[in-house]
């Protein structure tokens, strides 16, 4: 387990390096930042002056291990276009990312693993179709039109939900919907293999026949293996909402990470994208290494792979 | 004789076309996703003829008409027109041609990079194997439209650059299947009689291993030209996709917002063939999958 665990952290901390290089080479698929960052200045002192006071005039990996250094101590740097220090603000605008994440992730288990475990429990029964059809929706359904069908059903037709802002929990339902809308299907369609998959095996049988009632050994026996994929699978899942979240947050407009990403790609305000990028890029390695580890130690089988 | 013997036609009926035109028959699905596909391709193909207006005349005098359906609505313009008197029909329907565009294209760049990627890390293993599986998981760990969204806003948004740009990304899961199907192709007995018959490795990858990892690769293909052309569309909503006036349904979608509390349609009738679209590849792509799937067959 400690040698599996030890491989697996190398290899995370190999991506982590690896994403850091990406985001930070990002932005110069510009060519110049500082003619970028000078806006609609076309003075050459001006740019120049720009340049210095950005360090952008220093070899490309001294400004990279600076940037690095700092971003590892938490310091992004100061943002062009908000005028605040970048960390204030992810400490600012990150919790509402993370709740909307953490609603959406609940919403798409709570919607995912009952409907593939009943569809599972009978299959090609009206209610393995249903759970079919939401899912083969769901996966066609684009996100940013679906919140906006949302918003005019529930806050225009029907004056039920705000359709923006972020102060109170009604302003994350629907936002919630749409992204956990949008990750169920994968959730419900695993489940549904894994619970058709356990159900066939001889142990099910076992019990079955040793006089366990069904009840017990649908969620004692079955549901338990069958959920283990699941785990890995909502650590990506979580991973590819936070990228989500910018099409949702800046649709209801709310307040959290992905908004702010929004705003300053549309501003040219480098550091701040540099920032969020990576800190979405390590929270998805994070994820997954827990996630991997905590199936190696639910898994024998697996550490020795 | 009392039995005649069965003849040789009697044996061979039905032939292995025969059956597969029976299995493909029998898929509701994949017939209803194929026809709903087919016939979008042949709205994109034939627009300049079957369009009623030009997409780009804007007529100031003819803005924000209702469709049809609507009581104020005509057959002068089926679907109604934009809030710059562009008919909303001829708008959809070279929205088509942009959707298809950059679906087609974005799938076939990060078709061939993942396929590459996948076939040599599942045939070779070891070492190359790991290098591989390593930019993968880089790749994965990336927000993809987050990263798109930065790309276009720094280099600028056009027709070439979405395909480039999502083409570029999209190539993950392309890797992870053909990687998995190599594996299991790689160790079978007609690859070791290639080898030993003294097949070089470019020829038993391109006769040998590439012909057999055909089905699953034409099931993910689908389904990442449906990813593409989503990304495409919320991309082009938020601004930092196809830039205007060109017909994106996302960007169309992102023009009616401005009258979503009176002209709802005007984001309806857009995201509605952009479901379409979407739901006709998947069912496709699921389609497909089942029907060459061994289990599948009978």
């Amino acid at each position: 387990m400690v040698a599996f665990g030890l491989r697996r952290l190398g290899m995370a901390l190999f991506v982590a390096f690896a994403v850091s290089v990406i985001s930070f080479c990002l932005l110069y698929l510009s060519g110049d930042l500082a003619i970028a960052l000078a806006g609609e200045t076309q003075d050459y002192a001006q740019i120049e002056l720009i340049r210095k006071q950005y360090g952008l005039d220093r070899p490309l990996l001294v400004q990279y291990f600076d940037w690095l250094g700092k971003a590892l101590a938490g310091d992004f740097g100061q943002s062009v276009y908000f005028k605040t220090p970048v960390k204030t603000m992810l400490a600012d605008r990150l919790p509402v990312t993370m709740t909307l994440g953490l609603t959406s992730m609940l919403f798409a288990l709570a919607l995912g693993i009952p409907l593939g475990v009943l569809a599972a429990i009978r299959p090609n029964s009206w209610i393995d179709r249903l759970a079919l059809t939401l899912s083969v929706v769901g996966q066609a359904l684009p996100t940013f039109w679906f919140a906006l069908v949302l918003i005019v059903f529930l806050s225009l037709t029907f004056p039920l939900l705000p359709a923006s802002g972020t102060d109170s929990w009604e302003n994350f339902v629907m936002p919630t919907i749409v992204l956990g809308y949008n990750a169920a299907p994968a959730i419900m369609r695993l489940t549904r293999t894994g619970m058709l998959e356990v159900l066939s095996s001889d142990y099910i049988r076992t019990a079955r026949a040793k006089g366990l009632r069904a009840g017990k050994v649908l969620f004692k026996h079955a549901l338990r293996n069958a959920v283990i994929p699941v785990v890995s699978l909502a650590a990506v899942q979580f991973g590819f909402m936070l990228g989500g979240s910018v099409v949702v947050e800046t649709i209801f407009a709310l307040h959290g990470t992905g908004f702010m990403a929004w705003e300053a790609i549309k501003n040219n305000d480098f550091p701040t994208v540099q920032a969020v990028v990576l800190t979405f890029s390590l929270f998805y390695v994070l994820l997954t290494l827990a996630a991997d580890l905590f199936n190696a130690w639910l898994d024998p089988r697996i550490r020795i792979a | 004789m009392a039995t005649a013997l069965p003849t040789a036609e009697s044996i061979l009926q039905p032939s292995p076309r025969r059956l597969l035109f029976g299995r493909v028959s029998r898929h509701v699905g994949l017939m209803l996703g194929g026809g709903v596909f087919i016939a979008i391709v042949v709205l994109a193909l034939l627009a300049p003829l079957i369009a009623p207006a030009d997409p780009y005349v804007q007529n100031v005098a003819k803005r924000l008409i209702s469709p049809v359906w609507e009581a104020d609505g005509s057959w002068a313009h089926p679907l109604g027109t934009d809030h710059l008197g562009r008919d909303y029909l001829t708008r959809l329907i070279y929205g088509a041609q942009v959707s298809l565009i950059i679906g087609a294209c974005a799938a076939l760049i990060s078709g061939i990079i993942g396929t590459t990627m996948g076939v040599l890390a599942g045939y070779f293993g070891g070492r190359v194997d790991m290098v591989i599986t390593t930019i993968i998981t880089i790749r994965l760990a990336l927000p993809v439209v987050l990263v798109a969204l930065a790309v276009v806003g720094v280099i600028g948004g056009s027709l070439q650059v979405m395909i480039a740009v999502i083409g570029l990304l999209l190539w993950d899961r392309f890797a992870v299947v053909m990687r998995s199907a190599t594996l299991q192709i790689r160790s079978l007995d007609y690859v070791a009689a290639a080898r030993v018959s003294g097949c070089s490795t470019l020829r038993i990858v391109l006769t040998e291993v590439l012909p057999n990892v055909l089905n699953p690769l034409i099931v993910v293909a689908t389904l990442e030209m449906a990813h593409a052309i989503l990304l495409e569309a919320a991309l082009s909503f938020l601004g930092l996709g196809v830039q205007p006036p060109l017909p994106s349904w996302g960007l169309m979608i992102a023009e009616g917002k401005n009258y979503i509390l009176f002209k709802s349609w005007l984001i309806g009738i857009p995201g509605a063939a952009l479901f379409a679209l979407i739901l006709a590849i998947n069912l496709m792509g699921d389609g497909v999958r089942d029907i060459t799937a061994p289990e599948g067959r009978g």
